[in-house]
């Protein structure tokens, strides 16, 4: 893996800087490695003739054929083992599972086989697959479709999980996760797919598996990664308003883990806020306020605290709005650290 | 029907047999051709690889009572449908094994200390699998058979590119074992599902041996397993998993169709698992002694020896050249068994991933450092 992925020679047309919603970066980012590599392959349900339930893969099956771009049979753990078998071969297939909770019929192949087969055979083998899953809520859909499994595919050795925020670092950190000689695991902020953004197809975005400090500022750190980032810079820009200073962190890699920007930027403050969709019992936000707390516990001023979900099932669609972290949450949380210095923190 | 509008016919529940339990032959309008076209040389290689398995199973099951092994996974009764099989494919042809195929293992060339190290625990996998073109044994039973069909979508797919790869053969194959207990697995119908709507160049080689551990066929299946490849629109075929001759017949047919792009195809061999499932297993608790004494009536090797001399193939000499190299396999498994290093847990941490990761990476340091403060503490008592 090279940290800086090369870029593709757009065509005269194509201009290097482009205005993309979130969605279509990553079907740009697919693009350029379909054109970049023969041996990449793009595999999932509905993916071809439909472009994919989100429209991610819009286009690719009439440009590279539908032996690139597969539909599958409606078989999650077919999917992800076969994928598995063809990486073995020496392909880059790129799956797609069409929801989040969809997911769970293939969990075995991912954590028993694929985070496993190349420390299984001593490095023998390599499985360059890249798992593509749209993920979290605030979409109004059925259950199954709303939910944040990063936790439980974070605590698989052998897997990488990252997750962008912006179009931008999506073209860039999913050309980078099929290059990558691991698997990867994309969450993509499935309500983010219409965000709009500046994708510049020339300059590369940081390496996809470090954290990065979007907004500087003084009082309060607040970190959070995929949907929950553009909430956490709104509820910045609120705060400042009102005289608080945040400085926000995208987290963007799940796995590995860039704990030490985090912790940087939280003992510059002396307080962390960490938010995400899933609920934060067992969350992924647990593992970055211990692991904050271990190398900045001198420094802190307050308790690492968690905004998250509840410790349910993702509820019906009509009540996420009470369940999903929002600026209010999070501003509470910020509140929250502040008020532990008058309680005989530091 | 399959992808040529053919319908698929239920397969014939009497297995094929060429070699009665006597070790007579029988005549197949189909199948006997492809004995006929066997030399005198391959004809003694089937029986050598079969004496050499079983030599090397008994070896592995007395380590284990030793505690030298972990665990052994017994073949005994199983040599001729291995055997039998894997003699019947080309060495390019992919091997997708569960835990149970030492026989094809070592006719691969796999060799005991490479095939030990996973029973010793020493390490997870002991060869390299694009090495000998056969895959690490799958402990997770049926995940193999969806990788076989994504290592048979990758042969199409090279296909459909133009062979980007020229080393390998354009009418490759995929081989994936499976037994009567894994085919209750939802892995299997998934890869049967994705093989038959690509029509992937798979041979299904599924070895009823009776017994999933403890549970009967009958909770596996009511049906014939063979049976289950008509519902996917492929066929399906019953041979005697006791008769080598037999077995290596049907794989080769298969085989040859398969490369001609028939699709998928599935052989069901009716054998027996006459062993323990693993050595931690006491089959005396679910099974009866008739049941096992019945089988022992079937018994593949004896079988196919008193053909072989009584057609005049073996003599006294080749038998004992078979003993002889038997023997010395049996005491290169010992000799590796008792020698074999296991991995070192640094080499664990190195190959978690085959790009570096932050918190593996720093882990390993940690543990260096923390094993070293042993080293000085010890150091310091000395001194």
């Amino acid at each position: 893996m090279s940290t800086e992925t090369s870029t593709t020679t757009p065509g005269a047309s194509v201009p290097e800087v482009t205005t993309l919603p979130l969605a279509k970066a990553i079907n740009r980012a697919l693009r350029d490695e379909l054109e970049a590599d023969a041996k990449t392959l793009l595999i999932g349900e509905d993916i071809g003739a439909l472009g994919g339930v989100f429209r991610v893969t819009d286009w690719l099956q009439a440009d590279f054929g539908a032996d690139r771009v597969i539909d599958s049979p409606l078989a999650e753990s077919g999917i992800i083992g076969t994928c598995i078998g063809l990486a073995m071969r020496g392909y880059r297939p790129v799956a797609e599972i069409q929801f989040d909770g969809f997911v769970f019929p293939a969990f075995n192949q991912i954590t028993t086989q694929l985070a496993k087969i190349h420390n299984r055979t001593d490095g023998a083998v390599r499985v360059p697959v890249t798992i593509r899953i749209p993920y979290g809520g605030h979409i109004g859909s059925i259950e199954h479709h709303s939910e944040s499994p990063e936790a439980l595919f974070a605590h698989t050795a052998g897997l990488r999980i990252i997750t962008p925020s912006s179009p931008h670092d999506a073209y860039w950190m999913t050309r980078q996760a099929i290059r990558s000689d691991d698997p990867v695991i994309v969450l993509e902020p499935k309500r983010r797919y219409w965000l709009k953004g500046e994708v510049d197809l020339q300059r590369p975005a940081p390496d996809a598996f470090t954290a990065q400090v979007l907004r500087p500022g003084t009082d309060v750190t607040l970190a959070a990664y995929g949907p929950l980032v553009p909430v956490a810079l709104a509820a910045a820009e609120v705060a400042a308003g009102q005289g608080r200073s945040i400085e926000v962190v995208d987290v963007r890699s799940i796995s590995p883990l860039d704990d030490e920007t985090i912790a940087q930027s939280a003992a510059r403050t002396q307080r962390l806020v960490v938010a995400h969709e899933a609920p934060t019992f067992g969350g992924f936000g647990a593992e970055i306020a211990a692991r904050v707390t271990e190398r900045a516990y001198h420094r802190l001023a307050a308790p690492v605290l968690r905004v998250g979900g509840f410790h349910m099932p993702y509820p019906p669609s009509a009540q996420e709005n009470r369940y999903l972290p929002d600026i209010d949450r999070m501003l509470e949380a910020v509140e929250r650290s502040f008020a532990y210095a008058s309680t005989g923190g530091r | 029907m399959n992808s040529a509008g053919e319908k698929v016919q239920l397969a014939d529940p009497v297995p094929v047999q060429l070699l009665k339990a006597d070790g007579t032959l029988v005549e197949h309008p189909v199948f006997s051709r492809y004995v006929q076209d066997l030399s005198e040389q391959q004809l003694l290689g089937l029986y050598r690889h079969m004496a050499l398995e079983r030599r090397f199973d008994a070896e592995a099951t007395s380590l284990q009572r030793q505690g030298q092994l972990a665990l052994w996974v017994p073949a005994l009764g199983q040599e001729a449908a291995q055997v039998g099989t894997i003699a019947a494919l080309e060495p390019t042809d992919r091997v997708f094994p569960t835990y149970r195929e030492h026989a094809m293992a070592l006719y691969r060339g796999i060799s005991a200390e490479q095939l030990m190290a996973t029973f010793r625990a020493a390490r997870h996998t002991g060869w390299d699998p694009h090495e000998f073109n056969f895959n690490g044994y799958a402990i997770v039973l049926a995940s193999q058979v969806l990788h076989a069909a994504g290592w048979a979508m990758g042969i199409k797919q090279d296909a459909a590119a133009g062979h980007l790869d020229r080393d390998r053969p354009e009418d490759e194959i995929v081989l994936t074992c499976l037994g009567d207990g894994a085919s209750s697995q939802g892995d299997v119908h998934e890869s049967m599902v994705f093989a038959s709507s690509y029509q992937l160049p798979m041979l299904y080689f599924i070895q009823n041996n009776h017994w999933a551990i403890s549970v009967p066929l009958e909770t596996q299946s009511r049906a014939p397993l063979a049976h289950r490849a008509a519902g996917y629109g492929f066929e399906g075929i019953r041979v005697d998993g006791n008769d080598v001759l037999a077995s290596y017949a049907v794989a080769k047919h298969m085989a040859e169709q398969i490369r001609g792009g028939s699709g998928p195809k599935l052989v069901e061999a009716v054998t027996y698992r006459m062993g323990a499932h693993t050595t931690a297993d006491d089959p005396t608790k679910y099974r009866t002694a008739d049941e096992v004494q019945a089988w022992q009536a079937k018994d593949p090797v004896a079988r196919y020896r008193s053909w072989l001399e009584a057609e005049g193939l073996l003599d006294q000499a080749y038998a004992e050249q078979v003993d002889q190299e038997a023997a010395q396999l049996a005491a290169d498994l010992r000799t590796a068994v008792h020698s074999m290093e296991p991995i070192g847990l640094e080499r664990v941490f190195d190959t978690v991933y085959a790009e570096p990761h932050r918190q593996v990476e720093t882990e390993k340091a940690w543990l260096k450092d923390y094993e070293a403060g042993f080293a000085e503490d010890e150091g310091q008592s000395v001194g």
